[in-house]
C-alpha cells in the first residue's frame, strides 16, 4: 500500500514555541485519518503543513512519495476545506466551484458543468447563481467541499469543516462526509477536536498533545486500550488509576484506564464514598472517592443508587481494567 | 438634576424620538447649507452674463454651457480630467503596496509607525506643505542640488527638455504639478485601501493558493477584487480633491488654467458667476459618470 502522506521527524517551532515537535505519521492511500486534539495541540499545523501553508523547521514530508519540502500549496495536488469555509465573496457560487478549474485553464462551459456536478454531489443543484452570503452555514459548508472535490484532489484535508454547524446538522454531515469518502476512495485527513466525530468517522485516529502524536490506531484501540492517561482521559473519560492503586488491584505498578460504564456497585470490592451522582436519562453519573483516585461510574437505570456520603465498595470485570504502556 | 432622569426615561422609552434629535441637526446642515448652495450654484449655471453691463440675466438659457464648450475652455476641462486622472492611477499604484504591507503584515508598534507616517502630512498646513514643494523643486532647489551633487544635472535637463512634461525647472512644469498633487492626496488613497484589504480574511487568500492560483493570479481573481471598493473610494477622493484643488497648480506649474482656477477667476475678477457655476458642475458631472461607471463593472460588489 501507498502513503498518501508520510512524516518523518516533522517538526515546526515558532521561537521557544514547539507547534508541533518531531511527528511520524503515515497515512495511507484511501483512509479517513483524525487527526484528534485539543486546541492547541498541533493538529492543524500538522493539516497546514500538508496544504503547504507552513513549512516545517526539521524533518521531511512525503506527498505520494514526491518530497514536499519548498512546494507552495498552488503546486500540491491536495485541497482543503478550510474551517471558516473560506468561500470568495466577491464571485457566486458556481465561480466559487469552477475557482480552481478556471485557473487551471479550463473553458467556461466547461468549468461550469464539471462545478454543477460537484453542487450535486453535496446535494446542492441550482444554487449556482446565489453568493455565499445567501447561503446557510451548513451550505457554505457543501460548496466549500464541492470547490475542493471538483478539483480532483489526491488528498482533501477538512480543518474542524463540521465545527460551526448545530448538533443535528453535524451528525448529518458526518453520515455523508463518511459515505462520499468511501465513494470516492480519495484519501481525507480530518482535523478535529470532537473525540465522537473523530471515532464515528475515521478508519484511524492519531491523538495530539502539546505538539505530539501520544497515539495512532483505529478508534476501538484508542477507546478501549489507552496507551497513555491523556488518552484515557480526553478520548474516553475514562477513569485513570494511578500506578499505586493499580499495583494493589494487579500487582503490576502502572497506570490503568477504566471505562465508567463498567465500573458497577458490589457486595465485595475496592472501598469507596459515594460524593456526587446526577441523572443523565439512560444512566446516572455517580463520583466514587477511593484512597488515592477518584473513580467515576456510569450507572445503568434500575441500579439503586445510595445516598451521597456513604460507603459502598466497586468492582469490574478483571478485562476491563486496562494496563498501559506509556508514563504519562 | 431632577428634570434630567425624567428626560432620559422618555428618550429611554422612544428609541426612534431620540435617533431623530440626533439627526435632525446634521440633516438639516447637509440639507440647507450643503445641498442648497449645490442646487443654488446649478441654477446659476443656467442664468447667463450681459455681455455689455456685465449683469447676470435671470433668465432660464444654455449660452452659458456654450461658452463653457468653446475650445479654450474645454482645453481647461481637458488638462484638469487628464491630471486627475493620471494623479489617481499615480496614487493608486503608490498606495496599494503601502497598504497591503500595513494590513497584512504590520503588527503592534509597526502599526502605529504606519498611521503615524500616513497621516503625519496631514497634520500641517496644506499651503506650507505646497510652499515647502516648492523649495524642493525650484531651480535653485534641493532637488536640482541633488542632481548636481550626483553629477546627474544632464539627466535632469534631459528631462526638463521633454515638451509637455518639462519646462524651465520643475517647479514650473507639469511633472511639478503633478508630484505635488500626488504627495497631497496620498494619505486620501492609502486608508480606505487598507481597510479594505484588511477585510479580507487571510483564509480566502490561501484558498486560492490551495486551488492552484499562483501569488500573482490570487492577486488579479482575489485580492484586487476584494480591495476594489476601497480603491474606488481612494479614487473619489483623489479624483475629485484633484479636479476641484485652485492653489497646487497656482504655484507650482506652467500658467496654463486647471478647472478650480477657472471658477476662482470667473467668480473673482471677471463677476461671471453664471460661467463660474458651470465650470463648478463639471467636476459633479464627471464624477457622477465615474461612480456610475463603477457601480456598473461591479466595483462595489464585495461590499
Amino acid at each position: 500500500m501507498t502513503s498518501a502522506v508520510r512524516f518523518s521527524g516533522v517538526s515546526r517551532h515558532y521561537g521557544a514555541v514547539r507547534a508541533v515537535d518531531a511527528v511520524d505519521i503515515d497515512i495511507a492511500e484511501g483512509e479517513f485519518f483524525a487527526m484528534l486534539g485539543p486546541s492547541g495541540s498541533g493538529k492543524t499545523t500538522c493539516l497546514r503543513l500538508i496544504a503547504g501553508f507552513e513549512q516545517p523547521t526539521a524533518g521531511r514530508i512525503e506527498i505520494f512519495g514526491q518530497p514536499a519540502q519548498g512546494l507552495p500549496p498552488y503546486r500540491r495536488q491536495v485541497n482543503t476545506v478550510f474551517q471558516d469555509y473560506a468561500l470568495f465573496p466577491h464571485l457566486n457560487v458556481i465561480d466559487n466551484v469552477a475557482y480552481g478549474l478556471m485557473i487551471a485553464g479550463r473553458g467556461k462551459a466547461e468549468r461550469h458543468r464539471e462545478a454543477e456536478a460537484a453542487l450535486e454531489m453535496v446535494a446542492l443543484p441550482g444554487y449556482g447563481g446565489r453568493k455565499p452570503s445567501q447561503l446557510s452555514g451548513g451550505q457554505r459548508q457543501r460548496v466549500a467541499l464541492a470547490r475542493a472535490l471538483v478539483m480532483r484532489p489526491k488528498v482533501l484535508l477538512l480543518d474542524e469543516p463540521l465545527g460551526a454547524l448545530d448538533l443535528k446538522l453535524r451528525e448529518a454531515m458526518q453520515e455523508e462526509l463518511k459515505a462520499l469518502q468511501r465513494r470516492l476512495g480519495i484519501t481525507f485527513v480530518f482535523v478535529t477536536h470532537d473525540q465522537g466525530e473523530a471515532l464515528s468517522m475515521a478508519d484511524r485516529v492519531a491523538v495530539f498533545n502539546q505538539g505530539q502524536i501520544v497515539q495512532v490506531g483505529a478508534p476501538q484501540d484508542v477507546y478501549y486500550r489507552p496507551q497513555v492517561p491523556f488518552v484515557a482521559d480526553f478520548v474516553g473519560s475514562s477513569n485513570v488509576l494511578p500506578p499505586a492503586l493499580t499495583e494493589r488491584l494487579t500487582g503490576t505498578r502502572r497506570f490503568a484506564s477504566l471505562r465508567p460504564e463498567a465500573v458497577r456497585l458490589a457486595a465485595d470490592g475496592l472501598p469507596a464514598v459515594l460524593r456526587s451522582a446526577s441523572f443523565h436519562g439512560a444512566n446516572t453519573r455517580a463520583v466514587f472517592e477511593t484512597e488515592d483516585a477518584q473513580i467515576v461510574a456510569l450507572l445503568p437505570k434500575g441500579v439503586e443508587i445510595p445516598p451521597e456520603g456513604s460507603a459502598v465498595h466497586l468492582a469490574w470485570d478483571a478485562a476491563d481494567l486496562h494496563l498501559m504502556t506509556g508514563a504519562s | 438634576m431632577s428634570w434630567l432622569r425624567p428626560a432620559s426615561d422618555a428618550l429611554w422609552r422612544h428609541p426612534r424620538l431620540l435617533l431623530a434629535l440626533l439627526l435632525v441637526p446634521p440633516v438639516a446642515w447637509l440639507g440647507v447649507v450643503y445641498l442648497g448652495s449645490l442646487f443654488a450654484l446649478l441654477a446659476q449655471s443656467f442664468f447667463s452674463i450681459d455681455e455689455f453691463s456685465g449683469l447676470i440675466v435671470h433668465e432660464f438659457t444654455l449660452k452659458t454651457y456654450r461658452e463653457l464648450l468653446n475650445p479654450a475652455n474645454l482645453d481647461i476641462i481637458l488638462r484638469t480630467v487628464t491630471m486627475a486622472a493620471v494623479v489617481t492611477v499615480a496614487a493608486a499604484v503608490i498606495a496599494f503596496p503601502i497598504a497591503y504591507y500595513a494590513a497584512r503584515y504590520a503588527r503592534g508598534p509597526w502599526k502605529a509607525v504606519f498611521y503615524l507616517g500616513v497621516m503625519l502630512p496631514l497634520w500641517s498646513s496644506y499651503l506650507v506643505k505646497v510652499y515647502s514643494w516648492k523649495l524642493i523643486l525650484a531651480k535653485e532647489g534641493i532637488l536640482s542640488w541633488l542632481f548636481e551633487t550626483l553629477h546627474l544635472t544632464w539627466l535632469l535637463d534631459a528631462y526638463l527638455a521633454i515638451p509637455v512634461l518639462g519646462g524651465n525647472s520643475l517647479s514650473v512644469s507639469w511633472t511639478g504639478t503633478f508630484l505635488v498633487f500626488l504627495y497631497v492626496w496620498l494619505p486620501f488613497m492609502v486608508l480606505p485601501v487598507q481597510a479594505s484589504l484588511e477585510r479580507v480574511p487571510l483564509s480566502v487568500i490561501e484558498a486560492s493558493g490551495d486551488l492552484g492560483a499562483a501569488p500573482g493570479q490570487t492577486f488579479r481573481h482575489v485580492i484586487l477584487p476584494l480591495a476594489l471598493p476601497g480603491v474606488i473610494a481612494g479614487s473619489i477622493f483623489t479624483f475629485s480633491l484633484t479636479l476641484g484643488d485652485y492653489i497646487i497648480p497656482q504655484i507650482i506649474g506652467t500658467s496654463r488654467l486647471f478647472i478650480g482656477q477657472a471658477v476662482y477667476s470667473h467668480q473673482g475678477t471677471a463677476g461671471n458667476i453664471p460661467l463660474a457655476a458651470a465650470f463648478a458642475v463639471v467636476p459633479i458631472v464627471i464624477m457622477g459618470l465615474y461612480l456610475w461607471a463603477a457601480k456598473r463593472k461591479g466595483a462595489f460588489d464585495a461590499l
